[in-house]
């Protein structure tokens, strides 16, 4: 067994540590794996080529940039903000609870590229998650104002992850499915994508105590500002 | 027909403007890096019909490309442009256009939820609207174009406006919008490397005989460590399985192939949401949001995966072995 390889993962274990810029490290680690494991350069570079170029639909999110950015421009997510300002009874817990149960259901149905960080959450769910926070803690610092953003991303990932494992067509189950087959063993789809189901809804119960929990703290915090005020 | 391949030289095009637009502001690193970037997107078609025919010289350029890219990459500096329009202005165009802004911004997850659903019946003059593969993909790209216009037409602004937002936009990105293609070069280059191998030997080493909860707890830490490694838990999956899960959970201690799989594998996913090699869901979203930490995704993410995992461990372990 060759474990020489092995240094790639270290070169990106340090790397990252050390906060370089990722993009060379990545390229770095892939060389020094490649080399260890004894690929010829050329056939190393071909490869690196090869499986950068067949990875583009990773970058189709930028087509969403330019008509994000020109209704930023024209003001949506100061919009977005008013709106949720003026809605009674939409707090942040609500709000994000509920996009999560969206986000979880269409995953499950396969449909997992109609919402995302560019789609969705930057110009929608943010503003309107930011504008919920700060409903509950006017004057929210730069520091809180990231974190409430973050906990709108982390949201996002979490319902897609989990709802999309349910899906009978999708990669993962598919994967699995093709795996076993190889190996003699025949499963159907939907016995794999059954057993999902659980976790499916464990992530939505945990995620969506951590987003009340989120919100309690920011309500505690807007408390204690306001008892300093007072005092 | 409407391809994928047409997205990919739509987003070169914007890739060239963005090019163009900063070598005109002097930003001669930025420029060329987005130029590049731009001819891998327009040649990745050709690279890969070449390789398929078993010239290797196109995909060698494009490796060599990818390097130059890795060198350019730490010269641009994540600065974000100014904002175009005063705070004020926006304020005041928000309440001007209302929720008439709304409809181009929904226009895209409705329209890619549109084609994603009836795009396969969808033809005119009995050819196909949609080719088949990444047909989503390719909804969400339309999607995109017809928002830009519906945007244009709504803020009562100038197409091209749109451009130069999009390439703001772009470069405030900048270098992360890379990272989740390379990652998965990585990934490829690894698997090609006998990383998975080598790491599920370990994992065999230290193995203890005889206990099939510790063999279980073994198999699912080693999804999480090897999906934090790799990014991606459809790379970790064959190789814990073939190491781990099927010769001794399945084969020796009889556990249930089915929920094995299944959980097994979201194991993993809990990797995912710990991961900065998992790009496009971690730091990709960070940089798009401008957080300052670009890791902040990962850290509100963190608990939840902890807990998710610990749950779905606990399930499978419940489960498996009936």
């Amino acid at each position: 067994m060759n474990y020489w390889p092995l240094l790639g993962v270290a070169v990106i274990v340090i790397g990252f540590a050390l906060r370089f810029n990722a993009v060379p490290v990545v390229v770095c680690a892939a060389l020094v794996s490649g080399l260890l494991a004894g690929l010829h350069p050329p056939e190393l570079l071909a490869l690196l080529g090869k499986s950068f170029v067949s990875s583009r639909m990773l970058m189709l999110f930028v087509l969403t940039l330019p008509a994000i950015g020109l209704l930023e421009h024209a003001g949506l997510r100061e919009h977005a903000q008013q709106w949720m300002a003026r809605l009674r009874g939409m707090t942040l817990a609500r709000l994000l609870i509920g996009y999560l149960l969206v986000r979880e259901v269409l995953a499950m149905f396969g449909l997992t590229g109609v919402a995302g960080a560019a789609q969705t959450v930057r110009p929608l769910l943010a503003p309107m998650s930011e504008a919920a926070a700060e409903k509950i803690h006017p004057g929210l610092n730069d520091a809180e104002r990231d974190e409430v953003r973050a906990v709108a991303a982390a949201t996002d990932n979490i319902g897609r992850f989990f709802g999309e494992d349910v899906f009978i067509a999708l990669g993962a189950v598919l994967l699995i499915q093709g795996f076993y087959a190889q190996h003699g063993i025949d499963l159907s789809p939907l016995s794999i994508a059954l057993w999902a189901l659980p976790t499916a809804i464990v992530a939505f119960v945990i995620q969506s105590v951590r987003v009340w929990l989120f919100q309690r703290r920011l309500q505690r915090r807007a408390q204690a500002s306001r008892r300093e005020q007072e005092a | 027909m409407l391809r994928i391949e047409y997205a990919y030289w739509l987003i070169a095009a914007f890739l060239f403007y963005t090019a163009w637009r900063n070598a005109r502001d002097r930003q001669l690193a930025r420029a060329t890096f987005w130029a590049l970037l731009g001819l891998l997107f327009v040649g990745g078609d050709a690279v890969l019909a070449q390789q398929k025919a078993g010239n290797a010289l196109p995909s060698q350029i494009a490796g060599c490309m990818v390097i130059a890219l890795a060198l350019l990459a730490p010269r641009l500096r994540r600065q974000a442009h100014p904002e175009t329009a005063s705070a004020s202005a926006r304020l005041a165009s928000a309440i001007r256009l209302g929720h008439k802004l709304f409809v181009p911004a929904l226009l895209i997850p409705l329209v890619t939820l549109l084609v994603a659903l009836v795009g396969e019946h969808l033809s005119i003059g009995g050819h196909a609207l949609f080719a088949k593969p990444q047909m989503t993909l390719t909804g969400l790209a339309l999607a995109c174009v017809i928002a830009v216009f519906a945007a244009a037409r709504v803020a009562q602004a100038p197409l091209h406006q749109g451009l130069s937002e999009g390439r703001r936009l772009l470069d405030a990105i900048g270098w992360a919008a890379l990272l989740p293609l390379l990652l998965a070069a990585l990934g490829e280059v690894f698997t090609q490397s006998g990383v998975g191998a080598a790491i599920s030997a370990l994992a065999q080493m230290i193995l203890p005989e005889g206990n099939a909860f510790l063999c279980l707890l073994v198999f699912a830490l080693g999804m999480v460590l090897f999906t934090v490694i790799m990014g991606n838990a459809f790379a970790a999956f064959p190789v814990m399985m073939a190491g781990i899960g099927l010769p001794l959970l399945v084969h020796r201690y009889g556990a249930s192939p089915a929920i094995l799989g299944s959980m097994g594998m979201l194991c993993g996913y809990c990797g995912t949401l710990l991961t900065p090699m998992a790009a496009d869901y971690n730091l990709v979203p960070a940089a798009l949001l401008e957080l300052r930490n670009p890791y902040g995704v990962i850290r509100a993410q963190a608990w939840s995966a902890a807990g998710i995992f610990v749950a779905t461990f606990l399930i499978m372990w419940a489960l498996v072995f009936r």
